[in-house]
């Protein structure tokens, strides 16, 4: 029964227990489980992002009104597997002048800034990878280190766009981490730890019920750290001939394109993690496979909601998107973490329900008034949908061809 | 466990390394970053003492902590000064080796 | 000689030759990431004495922004690719010798202290009390002045950053 309860914390501790019954001590067995459990989890999540892949290009299909892939196998489900192999045959091309260095330890640093956010959240009450007491600001340190990567392949390239777009892309990303930070300080007083377990194992009602404002703020600059549209001004193809990775062919982009697809999962566990509960849910305390279910029918919804985000949103300009950044969020941000604090202090001593329905009501009147702000401060009025007259095709207007058989 | 000599020693070396970079550098990016190595060999040390401190008292000490989240500060605001001076120096003349930049000399 | 000493002999000359190559290196680019390494060192280091708040915020705030300041740096003022030239001046053996010496002096002169050779055992659980520290920072019989100081600092930095890099536009005529 235990090992149906939770197959995967059973399995690695049979296999500690297997080498301890083989002669090793457990500090070995431990170092060692932990090696192979990196690796494993590491391994796991770069395969899963072929189905990521695949889910992601139906999913946009859909939302352009076309299917998505559907010629290989049942349901277009191959099509990423073909990307893959087309990725991993062609040719590396390393231009002339480049600087060796920064331009091979660019796509690591990327792919592996986001694989080490796996090892800190916990994916159900028993699987996590290590139980860091500062795990928020290691998810915010790897970030940074994502940076660095993105950095050393616009430099690394000896290309001026590649520099031009790497630049920009590491301003668009410094500055959102600011109300990243801010609105990620908004749980981490809730529930009084940084620990992203602690910080799961406090949320009775969910924190997005509690501080709306802030996972609001917090989904927004997660969307932009990821440098996913509409944010993606950085790297798109219309833009500065696709950005940072221009020079980079073969495996080393496919590095950076299977990089930014986990990021975009990471993000959306991450914001699972902190505003909706990770993998709480009813009966995930006792068994623990059902949080892990849990946790990840969750990340499938928040990761829907940014592909919508994604394919139905049009672009943003660079100095709309600091504008957004430096003249709503973060002052947004500022205000809802003294808000809460304000108000979380007043309610300590009384019941839950008061407190939280304090702190649910505080913050929806920050996000309206914030919204009446900004909609003042907005310089072009749009038209009202609907309201002008569109020229509808009818058959005296159509134009036929003569000759097609085709009657007026 | 780990030798607390071990850690001074450590610090005292990276302190030595920055301190040749300043003085012997041409670029004065290059003389920052070697600041930057200086103040992380001074951070070494504190860091080691808080330790040390917090293991004979029982409890963590918070004044070491303290003055390590300082030098962190002081060290950020002072690389963005410092080098906001350094491209403010290149757009005027040029060039940011430091042997240069001789305007004030007699 | 346990595992902890082990980590801790690897990382300390992983950093010291970083910094070694910082201050050695030709191309101002591989300095940067010599620096980096050596800042990741550091960090690691301030791991093995139980201090993970401060290996953390060293990543954040060395190598996510202060590194990132100074390659941004470095590309805005390079006139050519040039680093053809080495990068420390004609009678480096100077500066050299008075680090030899400097580092001699500190060394004998530490080793004179009573309890150099003490050992540093683990602390006893929360080692780091982050709640305790931050109270600390906070109350009024505690650090609340140098924590106010140094936030002024880094808003007096801001501004005189922002006001010395801007461009100037120049008056025309």
């Amino acid at each position: 029964m235990s090992f149906w309860r939770d197959p995967i914390v059973f399995l690695i501790n049979w296999a500690k227990g297997l080498l301890d019954g083989i002669g090793w001590g457990p500090g070995w067995a431990t170092t060692v489980g932990f090696v192979i459990g990196a690796f494993v989890l590491a391994a796991g999540a770069m395969f899963f992002v072929v189905f990521l892949i695949w889910y992601e290009r139906k999913l946009i299909g859909r939302f352009q009104d076309r299917f998505g892939p559907n010629r290989l196998g049942p349901f277009g489900l191959f099509q990423p597997l073909a990307d893959m192999l087309k990725i991993f045959t062609k040719e590396l091309i390393t231009p002339v002048g480049v600087d060796w260095v920064a331009y091979n330890l660019a796509p690591v640093l990327s792919v592996s800034a986001v694989l080490m956010m796996w090892a800190v959240t916990p994916f159900s009450k028993t699987f996590f990878g290590v139980n860091i007491s500062v795990g928020i600001l290691f998810l915010i340190a790897i970030g940074g280190l994502g940076e660095l990567g993105i950095l050393l392949a616009g430099w690394g390239s000896n290309n001026k766009y590649a520099l031009v777009g790497a630049l920009r892309a590491i301003a668009q990303l410094i500055s959102y981490e600011v109300p990243f930070v801010l609105s990620a300080l908004v749980p981490v007083m809730l529930s009084g730890s940084m620990s992203l377990v602690d910080i799961v194992e406090a949320q009775q009602p969910w924190y997005i019920v509690v501080a709306p404002a802030a996972a609001f703020i917090f989904f927004i600059a997660s969307v932009a750290e990821t440098g996913r549209a509409p944010f993606d001004l950085a790297e798109a193809e219309s833009e500065i001939v696709a950005g940072y990775n221009v020079e980079y062919s073969g495996l080393k982009f496919g590095m950076f394109f299977v990089g930014e697809f986990l990021h975009a999962f990471t993000a959306s566990f991450i914001f699972v993690t902190v505003f909706l509960g990770g993998w709480r849910g009813p009966f995930a305390d006792e068994i623990p496979v059902l949080g892990l279910a849990y946790f990840f029918i969750k990340t499938f919804i928040v990761y829907f909601a940014l592909i919508l985000f994604r394919g139905t949103n049009p672009r943003f300009r660079i100095d709309q998107m600091m504008d957004l950044n430096w003249k709503v969020l973060t002052p947004l941000a500022l205000v809802v973490i003294m808000a809460v604090a304000l108000v979380n202090s007043l309610f300590a001593s009384s019941a839950d329900w008061l407190r939280i329905s304090a702190l649910l009501a505080v913050n929806l009147v920050i996000v309206f008034a914030a919204e009446r702000l900004v909609r003042r401060g907005v310089k072009t009025t749009r038209p009202e949908v609907g309201s002008r007259q569109r020229p509808v095709a009818s058959p005296d207007n159509v134009f036929i061809q003569p000759g097609s058989g085709v009657k007026g | 466990m780990i030798p607390l000599s071990w850690y001074l020693i450590a610090a005292a070396a990276l302190f030595c390394i920055g301190l040749f970079g300043v003085l012997s550098r041409k670029n004065a990016v290059s003389i920052l970053m070697s600041i930057e190595l200086m103040l992380n060999a001074v951070n070494i040390n504190l860091v080691a003492f808080w330790h040390y401190h917090s293991q004979i008292q029982g409890v963590s000490q918070v004044a070491p902590q303290v003055f390590v989240a300082m030098v962190f500060i002081i060290a950020a605001a002072e690389v963005a000064v410092g080098l906001a001076l350094i491209i403010s120096a290149y757009k005027r003349r040029e060039t940011s080796v430091v042997d240069e930049m001789t305007l004030l000399k007699g | 000689m346990s595992g902890l000493q082990v980590v801790f002999l690897i990382v300390a000359i992983v950093t010291l030759f970083s910094g070694l190559m910082v201050v050695a290196s030709r191309k101002m680019m591989h300095s940067a990431l010599w620096l980096i390494l050596s800042l990741l060192g550091v960090a690691i280091l301030f791991g093995t004495l139980q201090a993970g708040f401060f290996a953390i915020v060293q990543i954040l705030v060395y190598i996510g922004a202060i590194s990132i300041l100074i390659i941004f740096t470095l590309m805005l003022t390079r006139r050519v690719m040039d680093d053809d030239h080495p990068g420390v001046i004609k009678g480096w053996w100077l500066p050299a010798l008075m680090a030899v010496i400097l580092f001699g002096l500190l060394a004998g002169f530490m080793a004179t202290w009573d309890n150099f050779q003490a050992m540093l055992n683990e602390l006893p659980a929360n080692p780091e009390n982050l709640a305790g520290f931050g109270a600390a920072l906070v109350d009024p019989a505690g650090y609340v002045i140098p924590f106010e100081v140094a936030s002024v600092l880094l808003l007096a930095a801001l501004v005189g950053a922002i006001y010395i890099a801007a461009e100037r536009k120049e008056k025309a005529g």
